[in-house]
């Protein structure tokens, strides 16, 4: 009887979002809540069951911290009991203030430029290069993707043995009659931070082509086809059709790959330590934050670093979000 | 589209199969193509061969020549790891870590996209909403509230202490991934369905969930590989040696043996296998996985 009448609602409801392609984007809000009077007390009850698992994971382990850091980042507390040390605003002054804050956040907009700058175009290349009829080009993927998938420790104790005066790099250099170009890339404080953007590079070009290959794998081979009967060469397809048609995809590997470099911490941390990243001109705000908050012990300073950080990711994504995703992401809920 | 004409065409003319455009590609291309390939895998690779073949030189070996084969080749570094019971430990933890992660964001991840890929009701968008706005909040940021609520629930140097939270984190990318597999399933099925008496549930159940497989498997992948990487959460939670997952403990290996490296390249790339095995079984699966997101 009751999966009867499940059914009926389900009947009900399944018609009203058929109907509505045909009233058209520009009026949304009132179609939904008259087409609907099938949502019964059985659907609520689905809904809450299969979702709120899932909310509940996410608003105690998500965004409770989240809110926490803001409260505690009003206070100089030091991680025992609850916090009273009231200071309001002091510990954002302080931090504003501060030279080693205001070089990370330098070091962070660096690299979220560079980041760019150097992995987008790389990745752009090698994605055309592979989308054409590659022998062995699944084996080729996994392998530009191996540095992707392994564990930044792994990746900075690697790198930092390779860097080291006498490692590897400059052995290989010198082998290869280039001993001019040997240097200190860790400690040298000009060098160090095109250090670790060569790192970075190496690490998350690989999913960059993946990305981009997916995406070129979207664009219809009808297109380029059309383009060669007309008589385009190769490039003025790539150009002409590829790469505009490829848009969306690459600005979202644009926004992924700003909000990683603005929260840039394992790579730095484990390569260069607490202490020496400063020095060495590599220091992130995500760094900085470890470094004044936690291990110093001040956990309502590191949490006011970590709501400072927040504000500036938060800040950006919006504002790319706004100017720059906007026309990809309108349809991303396909039912609107 | 291309592999079926070709497959259904191949036995006639196998030797022919680039009719359309080879001529072009063929000639200009091919060489040129594979030697940047090659390039490109070279240097991807090399670090990871660097570390791997490091691991089987000694000390002196890397000392007078940093970046060479092993000469002869050693195996005592590995041997010494394998049979250390502090790597096993380590490697439990992880294995631990990452398989529950897994399988919670999955169960969970399905389970919500279902309902905000096919269910209509209000608040479905504000609820999307909120789990994309969750893709701005790296763990980086709830770090330090996370410590203390994980140290208030009394989880603080136990693997359940990393894993609520890896799970929560996880969701988001997840979820945005899922949703568009859902949302393709064709309403017929579901039309169907509704006609032979099935319950939404049972859809849920029967159809959906063998369809989306592919997705599954994706954010499966992901969320186990990020999980069996994870190195900040650890940081901040773990600080009894005996509850270390790898990423803590190849650090504290190098920290600790760092007169050692040999040793330590051993660890490290005894450390990255699982990872590496894991995705390259499902490599197929995440790029799929990742075009239907990015299609999305």
């Amino acid at each position: 009887m009751s999966s009867n009448f499940g059914a009926e609602t389900l009947a009900v409801a399944e018609n009203a979002p058929g109907n509505r392609p045909g009233t058209g984007g520009g009026a949304q809000a009132p179609p939904p809540s008259r087409s609907r009077p099938g949502i019964g007390w059985r659907q609520r009850l689905e809904i809450a069951l299969l979702s709120g698992p899932a909310i509940i994971m996410f608003l105690a382990f998500v965004i409770f911290p989240v809110l926490m850091a803001a409260y505690y980042g009003f206070y100089r507390w030091k991680g025992f009991g609850p916090p009273t040390n009231f200071v309001g605003l002091q510990n954002y002054v302080t931090i504003l203030q501060d030279s080693l804050f205001q070089e990370a956040l330098w070091h962070n907009a660096v690299i979220v430029v560079l980041s760019l700058v150097f992995q987008g175009p790389i990745a752009i290349g090698f994605a055309l290069l592979l989308n054409q009829k590659v022998r062995g080009q699944s084996l080729i993927r996994v392998l530009i993707f191996v540095p992707y998938v392994i564990a930044e420790v792994i990746v900075g104790t690697g790198w930092s043995l390779m860097l080291q005066t006498n490692g590897a790099v400059n052995a290989v250099l010198r082998s290869i009659g280039l001993g001019a170009l040997t240097s200190d890339w860790l400690a040298n404080p000009d060098l160090a931070i095109w250090t670790l953007m060569l790192i970075l590079t190496w690490k998350y070009v690989g999913f960059a082509v993946i990305l981009f290959l997916a995406g070129m794998q979207n664009i219809p081979e009808e297109l380029s086809e059309a383009a060669a009967v007309d008589g385009a060469s190769y490039w003025q397809t790539q150009w002409r059709i590829t790469l505009p048609l490829l848009g969306p995809t690459i600005r979202i590997w644009a926004f992924l790959s700003i909000i990683g470099a603005l929260q840039l911490f394992d790579l730095v941390y484990i390569i260069w330590g607490q202490y020496v990243s400063s020095t060495a001109g590599v220091s992130t705000m995500a760094t900085y934050m470890v470094t004044e908050g936690r291990n110093a012990g001040n956990y309502g300073y590191g949490n006011a670093v970590a709501v400072v950080l927040f504000l500036i990711s938060m800040v950006i994504a919006l504002v790319y979000q706004r100017f720059v995703l906007r026309r990809d992401t309108q349809g991303a809920l396909g039912g609107r | 589209m291309a592999a079926i004409a070709e497959s259904t065409s191949g036995p006639v003319t196998a030797s022919a199969p680039p009719r359309g455009k080879p001529r072009k590609d063929s000639g200009r291309g091919s060489p040129v193509v594979y030697f940047a390939a090659l390039v490109l895998i070279a240097l991807m690779l090399g670090p990871v061969l660097y570390i791997i073949t490091g691991g089987f030189r000694t000390n002196s070996q890397i000392t007078s020549n940093p970046a060479a084969l092993p000469n002869p080749w050693v195996f005592a570094n590995y041997t010494e790891v394998l049979t250390s019971s502090t790597f096993w430990r380590q490697v439990g933890n992880s294995t631990i870590s990452a398989l529950a992660t897994t399988i919670a964001v999955v169960v969970l991840g399905v389970m919500a996209s279902y309902v905000l890929a096919r269910y209509q009701f209000r608040g479905r968008g504000a609820m999307y909403a909120l789990f994309a706005a969750g893709l701005m909040f790296p763990i980086t940021v709830a770090i330090t509230p996370l410590y203390i609520l994980v140290k208030n629930l009394g989880l603080v140097n136990t693997l359940p202490g990393i894993i609520l939270p890896q799970i929560a984190f996880a969701l988001p990318t997840t979820i945005i991934i899922l949703v568009p597999f859902l949302q393709a399933i064709p309403k017929e099925l579901e039309e169907a369905a509704a006609i032979d008496r099935c319950s939404r549930l049972g859809f849920f159940w029967r159809m959906v969930l063998p369809l989306s497989v592919p997705g599954v498997i994706t954010t499966g992948i992901l969320a186990f590989i990020g999980a069996w990487n994870s190195y900040l959460l650890p940081l901040f939670i773990l600080n009894d040696q005996d509850t270390f997952t790898l990423p803590l403990g190849v650090q504290a290996f190098a920290s600790q043996y760092s007169v050692d490296t040999a040793k330590v390249l051993a660890f490290t790339s005894l450390s990255m296998i699982p990872a590496l095995v894991f995705f390259s079984l499902f490599e197929r699966r995440i790029v799929g996985g990742l075009t239907g997101a990015v299609k999305g």
